[in-house]
């Protein structure tokens, strides 16, 4: 099942589940979202729960707010990545905080869908990867699903949280199919797993770098380098077990990330691997991410996004410590 | 200063007490003259005790018992009316000055004071039937307005207003001030609203002064206007006189609830006192300009009325003494006020444990231990 497809089982899941999930966007009911991802959800759960709303951000997220205020368990699509950024004082400063506010008597069970990340080649505003801002809010939780499997499962469990959850869907993974086991769900929501097994090296990343990162895998078995790779899943909280059990066998770890690399996920990742298992490294943590620039015009991309050759160069200085 | 439209004005009583209802006043004329004497004395004693706790307050501040404190002073004719005009099962979002609508609603004054004092970010539960619906403070402008709006189509889609029951449909009302209406998220607000046609009222206190800026600077029409472009109905009231706000929101707030949609009123009030603590008024705004507000006080005026229609000495002095005790309450429970466990801050961020939270919890509660009896 492609990965669109499968998060659209879930959120049907989710509606056939609860009658108090609805869901929230511009353009997310007739049209069905402009990657379809919420296509012919409308029309089986009604105008009621599943709502074409005005076009304005702040307004999407701070009714939703109201909405889990009178009970609801919204899920409130973003339309592209760049566009979170009018809604993000309601996310930061209210959705974040308004449990804490409350000194615990209310939840505030919301979940922000945001298609997220390059390889479309789109326009400005459209190819971002603004997750280390909302990792810095306390109060967030913030996860990435980079498979089919993880897309049906892990939309569940967003919106079975009683915590604002940040969903960040790899939007070139909307057409990418894999395997959905419907019956029983493999990990929870802020696990982190082992995708690939190796010995040489860690290799830890989050979304539509997963693939990349087992591309770079492959390359470099056909060399005799034994890659291990990490999909984070959960980029807030991080579940550092995997983690540091697969650095503590291997000695050697990469963080590769589509986002600019300055106070990024990697850099508090590979900070935090340090403290906590430096003994066991071989090297320094290394990251590969995208550059410290603005996302670039469509053409550029190629050169902006890691990509199998710039995970390896950075695996060829780690093995050459 | 934006001249005000006598035209569209609702007054009831003139700056001196004088029953004497505007033009535009006459469709509620009959709502107010329903009002019993009890009704008019209870608005009375609400807005003459609440300046006493604010005043009391503000002297806390100063003295520095609280970080900051918000006046509500000058405001009370607006937030009585209104508050007063809300039915039980009304849900009422404040922004950050609205002490006695709170305190109508059933908060605990004390509760603000623990949020001026640096003990909380909130105060009180909204779901606490003691609290009357209503929510804690918001002090990003605007932001509740949308929080507002949401909670009223969560109140549509659950079929919870529009059935004709008064006394059992439910509404929202929703408090924002002049600077707040030039917040994005106003405009948003009244978007959703208008969309979702939510059972709410939008009551915007123009107290005239969003901190040191005039509201001539937000707007070249008057407030009250706007909400005519997003198809609400926009009402225009002398916000010092307690009886136009509250027959004006009980007719909003019932024409909401019934099915109406979003309603729009426009208080046109006065902060005689600073934004806040912090603040100080005489840099940005005349002497004379109070004083032509003070002329207008909204308790002065109530007073001149009551009195006008025999209202007895000892009332006064009850009201006094209660005014007294409250704000000599406010005083002893504010000093008793204990402080907080450091462990408190970890408290609540999330409702599910998070790992990290629950590590830096442990450190320092290591941390500190870690100096106990380390001497010895």
């Amino acid at each position: 099942m492609p990965f669109s497809r499968a998060i659209n089982a879930g959120l049907r899941a989710a509606l056939s589940g609860s009658d108090r999930v609805l869901l929230m966007g511009e353009d997310i009911g007739k049209l069905g979202g402009v990657f379809r991802v919420t296509e012919g959800l409308q029309a089986e759960f009604g105008e009621q729960r599943v709502l074409d709303t005005p076009l304005a951000e702040s307004g999407l997220v701070g009714t939703a707010i109201g909405l889990a205020m009178a009970g609801f368990r919204p899920v409130v699509e973003i339309q592209f990545d760049g566009f979170v950024f009018p809604a993000f004082d309601q996310i930061t400063t209210q959705l974040a905080k308004l449990t804490n506010r409350h000194e615990g008597a209310l939840q505030m069970p919301v979940v922000i869908r945001i298609p997220y990340g390059g390889h479309i080649g789109a326009v400005e505003h459209h190819q971002e990867s603004p997750e280390a801002y909302f990792t810095h809010t306390a109060g967030l939780r913030v996860v990435s699903p980079s498979t089919p499997n993880d897309g049906y499962w892990m939309i569940q469990d967003a919106i079975a949280s009683p915590d604002p959850v940040i969903f960040l869907e790899p939007k070139s993974k909307y057409w990418q199919k894999g395997e959905v086991d419907t019956s029983a769900r493999a990990l929870p929501l802020h696990a982190s797993r082992i995708v690939r097994r190796g010995t040489d090296i860690t290799l830890v990343g989050h979304g539509a770098m997963v693939t990349t990162m087992l591309q770079a895998a492959a390359l470099a078995e056909a060399e005799g380098t034994s890659i291990e790779v990490v999909d984070l899943r959960s980029l807030s909280p991080v579940d550092y077990g995997p983690i540091l059990d697969s650095v503590r066998r291997t000695g050697r770890m990469v963080y590769a990330q589509e986002a600019p690399g300055f106070t990024s996920l990697g850099s508090e990742v590979a900070a935090s691997v340090m403290e906590r298992a430096f003994y066991a490294l071989e090297a320094p943590v290394l990251r590969v991410s995208g550059f410290d620039v603005p996302f670039p015009p469509a053409k550029l991309e190629g050169a902006y996004l890691p990509d199998a050759d710039r995970i390896l160069e950075a695996v060829d200085r780690s093995l050459a410590y | 200063m934006i001249p005000v439209d006598d035209a569209a004005l609702v007054r009831f009583l003139e700056a001196d007490g004088t029953f004497a209802p505007s033009p535009a006043a006459e469709p509620y004329r009959q709502a107010v003259e329903s009002l019993s004497d009890a009704d008019l004395e209870t608005f009375y004693r609400d807005m003459a005790v609440i300046r006493a706790f604010d005043v009391q307050a503000t002297n806390l501040q100063r003295q520095g018992q609280l970080a900051l404190w918000p006046p509500s002073y000058g405001q009370e004719a607006a937030q009585v009316g209104s508050a007063r005009a809300a039915r039980a099962q009304d849900h009422l979002f404040p922004s950050y000055r609205e002490h006695v609508v709170t305190k109508i609603r059933g908060v605990d004054p004390i509760d603000i004071i623990r949020v001026m004092r640096g003990l909380t970010h909130g105060g009180w539960d909204p779901t606490d039937p003691k609290n009357g619906n209503t929510h804690i403070y918001t002090l990003v402008l605007g932001s509740q307005t949308l929080h507002a709006t949401g909670f009223g189509m969560g109140l549509v889609f659950d079929g919870r207003c529009g059935t004709g029951d008064l006394d059992r449909d439910e509404a929202v009302i929703v408090y924002y001030g002049d600077g707040a209406s030039s917040q994005g998220d106003v405009h948003e607000a009244m978007v959703f609203a208008g969309s979702y046609r939510t059972p709410e009222v939008f009551f915007l206190q123009n107290n005239q002064w969003a901190i040191s800026v005039p509201v001539a600077t937000q707007s070249r029409s008057p407030l009250y206007k706007r909400g005519e472009g997003y198809g609400m109905p926009s009402t225009l009231i002398d916000g010092n006189d307690v009886l136009a706000s509250w027959a004006v929101t009980r007719t909003a707030l019932d024409e909401a609830r019934a099915g109406g949609g979003p309603q729009a009123i426009e208080a046109m009030t006065y902060r005689l006192g600073a934004h806040t603590t912090s603040d100080d008024p005489t840099k940005y705004r005349t002497s004379d300009e109070e004083e032509s507000w003070r002329r207008r006080d909204p308790i002065a005026r109530m007073k001149a009325f009551l009195i006008g229609k025999g209202a007895s000495d000892a009332f006064f002095a009850d009201v006094d003494a209660e005014s007294q005790a409250l704000a000599d309450d406010v005083r002893t429970r504010t000093n008793a006020l204990g402080g907080l466990e450091r462990d408190d801050m970890f408290a609540h961020v999330y409702s599910e444990q998070h790992p990290l939270v629950d590590e830096q919890r442990q450190w320092l509660a290591d941390y500190e231990a870690s100096f106990e009896g380390g001497a010895s």
